[in-house]
Parts: structure tokens; C-alpha cells; sequence
């Protein structure tokens, strides 16, 4: 068992029990911080592939941005506990199991698909050489939709400024 | 134990981890001392001094007080996310400390070697700002989890001042990335090495490069004292002296874990200050032979201070003033002798002195801010922020890449 | 060296539990929170996948994707303080005025 080997199946367990967590949280707080410990795992395994920029990036801006703007709405709107769903007799127990049967249709998909990938082209540049390629990439082929998504988030702004105006303005 | 020797790196990250937290607990209760008698001293009056000599043990005292004290849980609180706030809060606070460098010399025992900082991330900088981020949620889960009206807004009123702050904190440090060409604390450090202004000043990022980065560190420094809730920008933590805050409901050892998580983020951001602004651990002198003699400067500020701790022990009465201050003052003269004796010492002590001496400096500018200013109000708070920090920094990184452009980096 | 397949599954388990969420909860919030999920499980891959390839486009991919997601949280949050606002309730069966 490696470092990295054991590194990952920390991470993925926690990311796993973040998840379930998530399911299983009856309040919506915790389900939001169930996510948080989900995003900072991934982070983790995004570490772990030698993506250091990206797992930077998701924890300034998805667990640190995103996710703070979540827990505010859930404290503002007050949200309380949920009422309890009762999972249907008829169509339940047939539709957890074949979600359990697609589910490990794909995991054995996804295994068996090792030497496709393995094929693949030459390793990434990782470590500090990465975050300049990214950059590189990100600012000369990528440069016509990075100017998009600035553009993005300005009409999201005005959107979010439109949509918290009062009515009788 | 196979395990261990292969990886050496990991008991060095272990004890040196260990050594670090000790040092920085320690740091922050003597910060709230030196704070106390920093404000004292400017407002005419005297501070702590009948706990122990110049009361240097009223953080133990007050330490003692938060162990002891009674801990009540208000009723209907979430009990999960009402413990987790403030363990969250002192935990993120610490763990900035861990990506900062110390020193350039790596410290050699027994054939193995070591950096000084714990760890060396390509993307350091990153990193702090990524547990800066995360730092809003102590305060934001404090704030509801109290079951209480007013903690609820205290703690939102708090979280938002952190998330607008949080903007400009990051962008007003883009031109010294620029001009340094890397995320990593260590590289920024170096790049800073060398004479500027045809070698009067030091090459630091705020005297030097194309364009200094004297608007860069301003919005810095007042987004950093706003970012960690301190005075003049301390309005939702300051209602807790007069209606209600976010750790209003907190009792006496979770309230001492958020009055050390704020400590230990001020020293976080001072740390911070230093490496992009000042410079970090380089001497402000040449390293020409004509000015070798500063490489003394450390151990003769030490002997000195010594000698005046021993001399100011000696006219107590107590038994503690009496033995333990000329104790400690000797101490420093040998520690003192040492340094200057051997030379291996002296180099490896050049870079942590100079780094510790500029986040003492500015530290006691922090202090000497709550002790002055008065406080803002919320919405001039938030005005500061959105309306002149970000256009500001914005503007700041807008000219610094057209210097680069024009003069190059360095 | 962690094999590519670990990731993909490790992405397909998070997607799946993402859309159970989705499925079965009732806040509205939290199934917009199953979505913030099934973006991040998605992002997972092409991270994989980036490393495995040996290009760096799936991370550039991945910041876009964080990008739109960010904005999307934004717009959609405020929809939902609308809603839960005008309908007093943040179930998503209480939303039903337009039901046959």
C-alpha cells in the first residue's frame, strides 16, 4: 500500500461519506456542510493528480464562495428540519435495486476500461511547471471563452441585482 | 515503523509541526499581553503589572480563567455545528502557519535536512487564501447555530464583511505575483533579493520593480485588518460590547478559541505582509563585506535586551521579579554570546530575525490602528470595500502589468 | 501511481449518489446542493482524465465549469429566495400551481 494508494482511499471515503451524508441529513445545514467536507476531498484528489492551480481554485471559489452563499441563504430563509419522505412501496425497493444495478454496470465499465486509458499520451506536466502551462493554455487557445464566462458572470450579477430589488421601488 | 524511515520527511513534518503549534500558542497569548500594554501605554495608563513582573503572566491567568470557567449551552442550539464553530474557526486560524518560511537556511541534524516552515507549496499563496476563505465559516456557523436573533445577524453581518474584504485581500497581492512570476512564498522571497534605487533602498516589492507596490500594500493592510475583524473595522464584533454578536452565546473555552483564532489570523496576515511587501527574511542592508558588521546586529539586540531585563529584575522585591527576570536576562547575553561566537549559528539566525523584527513591526501597527482609530460604521465598512479597495486594487494590478510590459520584471 | 479507473468510479459514485439527492429530497436547497455535487463529481473526471491523457485542456475545462457554476449559484439562489418568500415554504411539492 503506497503513500498515494492510501492517500486516495482516504480522500474517496471521505468524499463518499460526505455524499451519503448529504442523502441522509435531515436539516439542510448539514447537508451543506456535508458538501463542503465533499468539495475539500476533492480538492485532495485533485492535489493528489498533480492539478494544483484547480484544487486551489476549488476551494477559494466552490467551498469558499459558493458554498458560504448557500449557508447564508439556508441561515436567511431559516430553513428548518424536513419532513420525513416515505420511500414508495410499490416502486421503492424495484428502483433502489436497479440503481444498484446501474450503478455497478458503470463501476465495471469504468474498470475495465484501465488499458484504454493507459494507452493514452505522455504524463501531464505536474508541479510548478503546470499552473504556468495552464495559464498558457487558458489565455491563448482558450482566451475567446474565458472573455465569455467574464461575461457570464456580469449578466449573473445584474440577474442576482434584478432579482433582489424590491418591488416597490 | 519501516514505514517512517522510508519516509523521513513525514517525522520531520510531525515534530516540526509540534514545535511550531507550541510556539505560536505561546506567541498568541503573549500577543494579547503585548497588545494590552501597547494600548495601556497609549492611552496614559499603566496595563497589566501585578500579575507577575510587568504582568507577564496574565495570560496565564486569563488562560486559567477560560479553563475554569463555567460552560453553559444555550437550549435548541445545534449541537454539531455549535461545537464545530468555533474548533473550525481556531483550527483553520493555525493552519495558515504551517505554508509560511521562516528562513532560507535549512536546519541540518544528524545528516538529515530541513527547511524552516513546514511546508513549501508551488501554489503557497494560494493556500493561505484558500484557508482565508474557509475562515468565514467559523464565524458564519457561530452566528447561527446560537439560537439567538442577534448572534444570527452579528454573524451574518461578520460574513459578509469577510467575503467583501476577501476581494481586494486577493487581488491587491496580483502585482506582486506578477512581478515575482510564482505562487510559491519562497520564490516570492528571492525574488526580492538585491539593491534598487541605485542601491540606497533594498530591492523589496514595496520600494522597487517597475512599479512599487506601495498602493498594492495599502489595500493589503486595510483589507487584511478588515478581513480579520479588527479595529476600526471591528463594528459586528464590537456589538458584542453593547447588544450582541456572533460569539455571543459562546462561553468560556469555545470564546477563548475564537479570541485565539483572531489573534492567530492577525499573525497569519502579518506574516503574509512580510513576505510580499517587505521582503520577508532579507536584510535591509547590503551584502557587500562593507556592511558585514549588521550580521551582528541580532545578537547585540539580544545581549541588550538582556541586560535590561536583568537590570530591571533586580530592583523587584518580589521572589518571581527578583530571580526569574535577572534569570532570563543572562539567559538571553549567553544565548546572545553564542550566536555572535559561532559563526554557522549567526548566518542561520540572520533570516528568521529579520523576518520575526518586520511581523513584530507590524504587528504593533495593528495595535497602535485599534488604539487610535475609532470605529467604523457598517455601511461605511462595506462602502470602503466595495467602492474605493476594489477599484483600487483593481487599478493597481492594471498598472503594474503595463510597467512589466514596459520594464520587465525586475 | 493511483489508476485512472479508480477516479472514474470514484466520479460515477458521487454522480449517483448526486442524482439519489436529487431525486429524493424535498428542500429546494438541498437539491440544488445535489447538483453543486454532480458538477463536482464531473469535474473529478476530467481531472482524471486530464492526467491520464497527458493535456492539460480538462483542467482548463474544470475552471470553466467551476466558473459557471458560481454564476449559476448565484442566479439560482436568488430565484429561490423569491420563491420561498412568495410560497412561504421551501418544499419543492409546495411549488405546484402550474400542476395538471
Amino acid at each position: 500500500m503506497t503513500l498515494p494508494l492510501l492517500m486516495f482511499f482516504l480522500l474517496a471515503a471521505l468524499a463518499v461519506a460526505g455524499a451519503v451524508s448529504l442523502i441522509l441529513a435531515r436539516h439542510p445545514i448539514r447537508s451543506a456542510l456535508s458538501l463542503i467536507v465533499v468539495m475539500v476531498a476533492l480538492a485532495g484528489l485533485y492535489l493528489l493528480l498533480g492539478a494544483e492551480f484547480v484544487a486551489m481554485v476549488q476551494i477559494i471559489v466552490y467551498a469558499g464562495a459558493i458554498m458560504v452563499l448557500f449557508v447564508l441563504v439556508i441561515m436567511l430563509l431559516n430553513a428548518g428540519e424536513e419532513e420525513r419522505t416515505n420511500l414508495s412501496r410499490l416502486a421503492g425497493p424495484p428502483g433502489l435495486l436497479l440503481a444498484g444495478a446501474l450503478a455497478a454496470f458503470l463501476v465495471t465499465a469504468a474498470a475495465r476500461s484501465g488499458q484504454f486509458i493507459a494507452a493514452g499520451g505522455s504524463e501531464a506536466p505536474s508541479g510548478a511547471v503546470s499552473t504556468r502551462a495552464l495559464s498558457g493554455l487558458l489565455f491563448r487557445e482558450f482566451v475567446f471563452p474565458f472573455e465569455l464566462t467574464s461575461f457570464l458572470i456580469l449578466v449573473a450579477i445584474l440577474g442576482a441585482l434584478v432579482l433582489a430589488q424590491r418591488e416597490n421601488s | 515503523m519501516s514505514f517512517f524511515s522510508q519516509h523521513p520527511f513525514l517525522v520531520a513534518a510531525l515534530i516540526k509541526s509540534a514545535l511550531l503549534l507550541f510556539i505560536v500558542l505561546t506567541t498568541l497569548a503573549y500577543l494579547t499581553w503585548f497588545e494590552r500594554k501597547v494600548i495601556a501605554h497609549i492611552q496614559s495608563r499603566w496595563g497589566p503589572y501585578r500579575v507577575g513582573p510587568h504582568g507577564l503572566l496574565q495570560p496565564l491567568a486569563d488562560g486559567l480563567k477560560f479553563l475554569f470557567k463555567e460552560d453553559p449551552t444555550p437550549a435548541g442550539v445545534d449541537r454539531l455545528v455549535y461545537f464545530l464553530a468555533p474548533f473550525l474557526a481556531l483550527t483553520l486560524g493555525l493552519t495558515s502557519i504551517a505554508v509560511i518560511p521562516f528562513g532560507p537556511e535549512p536546519l541540518r541534524i544528524s545528516g538529515y535536512e530541513t527547511h524552516l516552515g513546514i511546508a513549501d507549496l508551488n501554489v503557497g499563496l494560494l493556500a493561505l487564501f484558500a484557508i482565508t476563505a474557509l475562515g468565514v465559516y467559523g464565524i458564519a456557523l457561530a452566528g447561527w447555530s446560537s439560537n439567538s436573533k442577534y448572534s444570527l445577524l452579528g454573524g451574518l453581518r461578520s460574513s459578509a464583511q469577510m467575503i467583501s474584504y476577501e476581494l481586494s485581500l486577493t487581488m491587491s497581492v496580483v502585482g506582486v505575483i506578477l512581478m515575482a512570476g510564482s505562487f510559491s512564498l519562497r520564490e516570492i522571497i528571492e525574488a526580492q533579493a538585491g539593491r534598487s534605487a541605485w542601491g540606497l533602498l533594498p530591492a523589496w516589492n514595496l520600494l522597487a520593480g517597475p512599479f512599487p507596490q506601495i498602493l498594492g500594500f495599502l489595500c493589503y493592510f486595510v483589507s487584511a485588518v478588515a478581513e480579520t475583524n479588527r479595529a476600526p473595522f471591528d463594528l459586528p464584533e464590537a456589538e458584542s460590547e453593547l447588544v450582541a454578536g456572533f460569539h455571543t452565546e459562546y462561553a468560556s473555552f469555545k470564546f477563548a478559541m475564537f479570541f485565539m483564532s483572531e489573534y492567530a489570523n492577525m499573525i497569519t496576515v502579518s506574516c503574509l505582509a512580510t513576505i510580499l511587501f517587505l521582503g520577508g527574511w532579507l536584510s535591509p542592508f547590503p551584502a557587500t563585506p562593507l556592511w558585514s558588521w549588521t550580521h551582528y546586529l541580532p545578537s547585540v539586540l539580544l545581549a541588550g535586551f538582556g541586560l535590561l531585563v536583568l537590570w530591571d529584575g533586580l530592583r523587584y522585591t518580589t521572589l518571581l521579579g527578583k530571580i526569574v527576570l535577572p534569570g532570563l536576562g543572562t539567559v538571553f547575553c549567553v544565548l546572545a554570546g553564542v550566536f555572535a561566537a559561532v559563526p554557522g549559528v549567526n548566518h542561520f539566525i540572520q533570516g528568521p530575525f529579520w523576518f520575526l523584527l518586520k511581523v513584530f513591526i507590524i504587528l504593533f501597527v495593528y495595535v497602535w490602528l485599534r488604539a487610535t482609530l475609532p470605529r467604523l460604521r457598517y455601511d461605511q465598512l462595506m462602502a470602503i470595500g466595495w467602492k474605493l479597495l476594489l477599484p483600487a486594487s483593481i487599478v493597481n494590478v492594471i498598472v503594474t502589468s503595463f510597467a512589466i510590459l514596459k520594464w520587465g520584471a525586475r | 501511481m493511483v489508476p485512472t479507473s479508480y477516479y472514474i468510479i470514484l466520479s460515477a459514485v458521487l454522480f449517483g449518489l448526486g442524482i439519489v439527492a436529487f431525486v429524493f429530497k424535498r428542500n429546494v436547497i438541498t437539491v440544488f446542493m445535489s447538483i453543486e455535487l454532480m458538477l463536482n463529481a464531473v469535474n473529478l473526471a476530467f481531472v482524471a482524465f486530464s492526467r491520464a491523457l497527458g493535456r492539460l485542456d480538462g483542467q482548463v475545462f474544470v475552471l470553466f465549469v467551476i466558473v459557471v457554476a458560481a454564476a449559476e449559484a448565484a442566479v439560482g439562489l436568488g430565484i429561490i429566495i423569491l420563491i420561498a418568500r412568495q410560497r412561504q415554504s421551501l418544499n419543492v411539492e409546495r411549488a405546484n400551481l402550474l400542476k395538471f
